[in-house]
């Protein structure tokens, strides 16, 4: 176990490595380099070149990686020309929003698709399996945004039940205490995802339905219930949790379109902002959180398995 | 008549002890599709979105280069079956000339993502060792950036045309195909045909393209098809969010945020609900025939 604890480390730390390489390499993607983009059309070679070389950009990319590198290690992750604030304030005034969306939206995701997921399995082509796998598929094929458009065009613009747009405030406490308007992007957000363990959920328990143990439990005459909720559905639950942390990315960018669709001010609407600002040190910074995010998700997921499944040994 | 019905009879009643030809694999893959209904109707929709998009424009002429200020935002009418855009374009035909862009970039994005994951994945599974820790560790890498903001990130960069936007969705979604064919590689290297042309002295790329890559094809097939309906739905999000083709080109997605501004001011349906469940419909079918796929090759290797 600490063998395969110090392996799987190793590699998460050289996926990092790349990944960050990869992500500096983006801003030298910008016609004319980053400090191009960020200046505008009317700058001048002198000044360009001054900014290259007081931002370091005229150096060798190692040498930039490294430094970049040294800097978030430092908890230094950038700072926004555009609005002003270093990227880290940035984060630390709209992760939280973020954070509120993504958890009650995969909350009531898994609230639903876990157990509807079991249920179809266990009455496998029945009408309700197939409605309920009729569901699934409109989830995987509706674009985020159709999904909120229809949302708001039912529910704020013809019958004013719930407002069209998130709550406006930029305080996490009072965007808990205004529900009505957190209703829309969190169903947005969970009916999405409500294919993704819905459908898994129904074919780990179809595996898991014909395994010997389920007919040893069977032959030693526990009831149904027993064996599909006793049983099968804790050893689907194991590859549900691996399931969750390799979702981390498609996680943050279900996130970014609800936010737009929804003027919902967290990371996502921030990001894109940003995108369309060209203000590529916030664009940096909250790809890396993301990223490292995604990868410390990777870690944990694969030893939450080792150590909740016995079988796995390394 | 009735030598057509004997004949039928004595292959009815000898069928299983002549001997039949050898039947292919895809012939015998499509037997199982084609047994499941719901990937015939995906397919016959796929096939009619096809005709729609790009028969469609030469029955139903509309004007689709220049606007229309006169028709702004009208009603559907005999004239204009859907109606009419902010800028006088007819909607139905907008959805035409869309849905080209988005099933072009779709069916390109699938198949240059497809090609390219399939090799490496191959490549990597062969080589094993180093080789293999090597390339699987930059999959890893790239299945752990957050696809979406880098393709926003390099939609920003490069004002894409549909060519670009093909390559930008293209890059991330060979990852997946490259994990998934390196496992069925893993699984393949060991068969007695892949060890007998290294036996004879066979050059390991032989083995990689002419026995590894056919027979992981099934795999192969069913994410490429998979890939369409992910393309389709990533090229929605990048016009939805102004980033993708420019005008007067446009894609399901572009003509989806045309109408968002519309949303709050009155029933203007037509501009939202066409393109939407245009792109929902087509999702679906390409979902559906995937699904169905992955039955009709997993039943071909529980034949053999």
């Amino acid at each position: 176990m600490v063998g395969f604890l110090i392996r799987r480390t190793g590699q998460a730390i050289f996926v990092l490595i790349l990944v960050t390489a990869a992500t500096l390499g983006l801003v030298h993607l910008f016609p004319g380099g980053p400090v191009h983009a960020l200046l505008g059309q009317r700058a001048t070679p002198a000044l360009i070149s001054y900014y290259n070389h007081l931002y370091g950009f005229d150096q060798p990319f190692y040498l930039q990686y490294l430094k970049w590198v040294g800097q978030l290690l430092h908890g230094n992750l950038g700072f926004s020309y555009k609005l002003n604030v270093s990227v880290a304030t940035l984060i630390a005034q709209d992760l939280p929003k973020t954070i509120i969306l993504v958890f009650l939206g995969t909350f009531l995701s898994l609230l639903f698709g876990v157990p509807l997921g079991v249920y179809q399995a266990v009455h496998r082509n029945s009408a309700s399996d197939y409605t309920l796998t009729g569901i699934s598929f409109l989830g995987y094929s509706t674009p985020t945004f159709f999904l909120g458009l229809v949302l708001v065009d039912w529910f704020a613009v013809d019958t004013h039940i719930f407002p069209a747009f998130g709550p406006q405030s930029s305080s996490v406490w009072s965007i808990l205490g205004d529900p009505r308007a957190l209703v829309l992007p969190v169903v947005t957000y969970a009916f999405l995802l409500y294919a993704l363990w819905s459908r898994y959920m129904r074919s780990s328990v179809l595996d898991n339905l014909v395994q010997d143990y389920v007919r040893t439990a069977r032959a030693k005459g526990a009831s149904e219930r027993r064996v599909v909720w006793g049983h099968v559905f804790r050893n689907s639950l194991v590859s549900i949790v691996t399931l969750l942390g390799l979702s981390i990315p498609s996680l943050v960018s279900g996130a970014i379109l609800i936010e737009v669709v929804f003027n919902y001010s967290g990371m996502g609407l921030a990001f894109y902002q940003a995108a369309l600002d060209n203000d590529f040190e916030v664009l940096l910074g909250f790809t890396v959180l993301a990223t490292v995010a995604t990868v410390v998700g990777n870690l944990l997921a694969d030893v939450g398995y080792a150590m909740l499944d016995p079988r796995v040994r390394y | 008549m009735f030598e057509a019905q004997l004949i039928a009879a004595s292959e009815s009643e000898l069928g299983l002890t002549l001997s039949t030809p050898p039947r292919g694999m895809f012939r015998r893959a499509w037997e199982v599709f084609a047994e499941n209904k719901l990937a015939l109707i995906g397919l016959g929709f796929i096939i009619f979105i096809l005709l729609f998009c790009f028969v469609g424009p030469h029955l139903y002429v509309t004007n689709q280069t220049n606007t229309d200020l006169e028709n702004y935002l009208c009603r559907p009418s005999a004239s204009h079956l859907l109606g009419c855009d902010d800028l006088g374009y007819d909607e139905l035909g907008r959805l035409m000339v869309g849905g080209q862009t988005s099933l072009e970039v779709g069916l390109a994005a699938a198949l240059v993502s497809v090609l390219v994951g399939s090799l490496y994945g191959a490549i990597s599974g062969f080589a094993g060792g180093i080789v293999d820790s090597i390339m699987m560790r930059i999959v890893d890498a790239g299945l752990s950036l957050p696809s979406l903001m880098v393709i926003i990130i390099l939609s920003v960069i490069f004002h894409p045309t549909p060519e670009v936007i093909i390559f930008i969705i293209a890059i991330f979604y060979w990852f997946g195909v490259a994990r998934l064919v390196r496992g069925e590689t893993l699984a393949l290297r060991s068969r007695e045909y892949v060890q007998a042309v290294k036996v004879i002295g066979g050059r390991p790329i032989r083995s990689v393209v002419r026995h590894i890559v056919p027979n992981a094809i099934g795999t192969i097939i069913v994410q490429a098809t998979f890939a369409v309906a992910d393309a389709i739905l990533t090229l929605s999000v990048l016009g939805f969010l102004t980033l993708g083709v420019a005008p007067p080109a446009t894609d399901w997605g572009s003509m989806l945020e045309g109408g968002l501004n519309y949303i709050q001011g009155g029933n203007y349906w037509w501009l939202i609900y066409p393109p939407g469940v245009a792109i929902i419909l087509t999702c679906i079918a390409f979902n559906f025939v995937g699904d169905a796929l992955r039955d009709a090759f997993e039943t071909r290797l529980q034949r053999r």
